[in-house]
């Protein structure tokens, strides 16, 4: 039993992950029609930026630690994000929506092969914050305070996500720039302006979701390479139609994939894809998808 | 409807000039031993052209981007490499075993990628790559990372001893030449036009009658099936079959080759293919800068030269012809 909900939490801290990435990329899908295959590397960057703060900085005798990088990480890769959406995304709109993916796709190997030309590819430590260690005896198991963190903030940042993009003027503005730009602009809006903050809000928040894997998984270069690949799957059985829906798939999956774990572990890195595949035979446009 | 992807495609050049283009190719490529020309490089980056023309076939003409070519590369490279280690068969059933392999693969894959379009199509033949790229570091049939090693070249038809460098690169040669035509033959034929113009308009197409889904199932199997032959080709000249092949960075660089020859040429990818092999066979030493180098050419290449290098050639030479 122990083991059971020892890799049903496992599962639901992978499921944080995969929500809040899948949350990005659906953002940007839906303004910009692009798929963000740097969204992996922006990640691995908010995991490095962390590492960073923590190991080479110190302002007096006040160290930037932890907290200071949920907050400086994805600022700074937000910035990043929107000089690569001004400098080059923006170039592409006119073009068929499979450039964008080729883009990212040559800006993800820059970034991943610079990483590892400086840092290597072995995984690097990283300090779990003081207020964080330890843990809670459920009596049916035993929950470490910092995976329960990382379950409870991801849960908060997505659901303000939503909160925001659905029940905000705001976010009333962002749809419709999603359904129809053209006319939104006739209103008065800025949708280029919308289009570059939207870019860096979602890398932004794949940068947020690197720091707050840091202290769980290794600081790696390469951290973000496959991890994206299964988030891709988890967007296909999602759909990218529904902000909630991208939520409840991730963390869905992360529990499917903890329960393979337990019950038949040489699937446990296929199953994902085992279930797209059985989505896409009988959903094609995905679990909250429209057909477009 | 934004611009499709192939639409920057160049005006082909005419029937005449593809034939005399296609035999300067071949003697250039048979005479290249003999002028110095080191033969295993060429062998990779004819295998590796042909895998970039079997791409393009599907991208170039179909307007389809799948982001998993590496599984049809890497599977029929094991297959071939099992049927002509594990049971001896000679090279050529062993290819043809592998080919069959992927295009079996490409027909299950296809069926269910066709279902969606655009990015979604790139996500799910990259998922599907991945989910077969864990399949095979577990099999036990595939020794995981060590790969299947070893693999014997064997006689051709029980003839011809492919242990001489020689027949060996005769060999590919002319196993390229002939897909080569093959796919040059598939793009100039009825379906190779409506093929064509699925990817320009799709429902204009169905509203003519055809069956858009069994058009791009076809021509899906048939990328799927040459980039196979790739494999398994490359399987035997390299007496090697390993998780390299199978991997999605494998993916991205047929997409690369295809990208920087031009997309939507019938040389392009070849041009590609041997650019990228001689670059990474150049700065192999440099580490991981290959990776960096790699994925700039790729930045560069979608900002500002869309129609590759063939692409380019042609629409000077047009220019300059008007």
């Amino acid at each position: 039993m122990q083991a059971l909900f020892g890799q049903l939490l496992i599962g639901l801290i992978n499921g944080a992950f995969y929500a809040m990435l899948s949350l990005g990329l659906a953002v940007i899908f839906g303004l910009l029609n692009i798929i963000n295959f740097t969204h992996g590397a922006q990640y691995m960057m908010g995991a490095f930026i962390a590492w960073f703060l923590l190991n080479h900085v110190h302002i007096g005798e006040w160290q930037l630690g932890y907290w200071s990088a949920l907050l400086i990480a994805p600022i700074v890769v937000g910035a990043v994000g929107v000089v690569i959406e001004r400098t080059m995304l923006s170039r592409l709109y006119k073009l068929d929506h499979l450039y964008g993916l080729l883009l990212t796709f040559g800006l993800a190997l820059v970034i991943q092969g610079l990483f590892r030309h400086e840092f290597g590819s072995s995984g690097m430590p990283y300090q779990m914050p003081s207020q964080l260690q330890g843990g809670l005896n459920l009596g049916f198991m035993f929950l470490p305070i910092y995976r329960a963190w990382v379950i409870i903030a991801s849960l908060i940042v997505c659901l303000s996500t939503w909160y925001v993009i659905e029940r905000t003027k705001l976010g009333s503005y962002l749809r419709a720039a999603t359904e129809n730009p053209a006319l939104v602009q006739a209103f008065g809006i800025n949708v280029p302006r919308m289009i570059t903050l939207t870019f860096g809000f979602g890398v932004g928040l794949a940068a947020l979701a690197g720091v707050m894997a840091a202290p769980i998984y290794q600081v790696n270069p390469l951290m973000g390479a496959d991890l994206i690949i299964v988030v891709f799957a988890v967007v296909v059985i999602g759909g990218m139609g529904s902000i909630m829906g991208s939520i409840l798939t991730g963390f869905g999956l992360g529990v499917v994939e903890g329960l393979t774990k337990y019950f038949y572990p040489e699937a446990s890195n296929t199953v994902i894809f085992v279930v797209m595949v059985i989505v896409l035979m009988f959903r094609p446009a995905g679990l909250f998808g429209r057909e477009r | 409807m934004a611009t499709t992807i192939a639409a920057t495609a160049p005006v082909r050049a005419g029937s005449n000039g593809m034939l005399i283009a296609t035999a300067v190719m071949a003697i250039v490529l048979a005479l290249a031993p003999f002028v110095g020309i080191y033969p295993v490089f060429v062998m990779k980056a004819l295998c590796f052209a042909l895998f970039a023309c079997a791409f393009n076939l599907l991208l170039g003409f179909g307007g389809l981007l799948s982001f998993g070519h590496s599984m049809f590369l890497g599977t029929a490279g094991y297959v071939c490499a099992y049927a002509a280690k594990s049971w001896g068969l000679t090279p050529e059933i062993a290819i043809v075993l592998g080919t069959l392999a992927s295009a079996a693969l490409g027909a299950v894959v296809g069926a269910l990628a066709i279902r969606r379009q655009g990015i979604y199509f790139a996500m799910i033949t990259l998922a599907v790559a991945q989910m077969m790229y864990f399949i095979y570091l577990q099999a036990p049939f595939t020794h995981g990372e060590d790969g299947i090693q070893a693999v014997p070249r064997g006689r051709l038809f029980g003839l011809i001893d492919l242990a001489n460098p020689y027949a060996m690169y005769y060999t590919v040669l002319a196993i390229f030449l002939l897909a080569f035509l093959f796919i040059y033959r598939i793009i100039h034929s009825p379906f190779g036009q409506v093929l064509k113009a699925i990817r320009e308009n799709e429902p204009r197409a169905i509203s003519l009658g055809y069956d858009a889904d069994r058009y791009k199932l076809i021509a899906f199997v048939l990328s799927a099936t040459l980039a196979g032959l790739a494999g398994a080709t490359k399987a035997i000249v390299f007496q090697l079959a390993s998780l390299t092949d199978v991997h999605w960075t494998m993916s991205g660089e047929v997409v690369l080759m295809t990208l920087l020859g031009g997309m939507g040429t019938i040389f392009g990818p070849v041009v590609g293919a041997f650019v990228i092999i001689a670059l990474e066979s150049y700065l192999a030493r440099f580490g991981e800068w290959v990776t960096v180098i790699t994925g700039t050419i790729f930045v560069v290449c979608v900002l500002a030269f869309r129609r590759g290098i063939v692409g380019e050639l042609s629409a000077w030479w047009s220019r300059t012809r008007s």
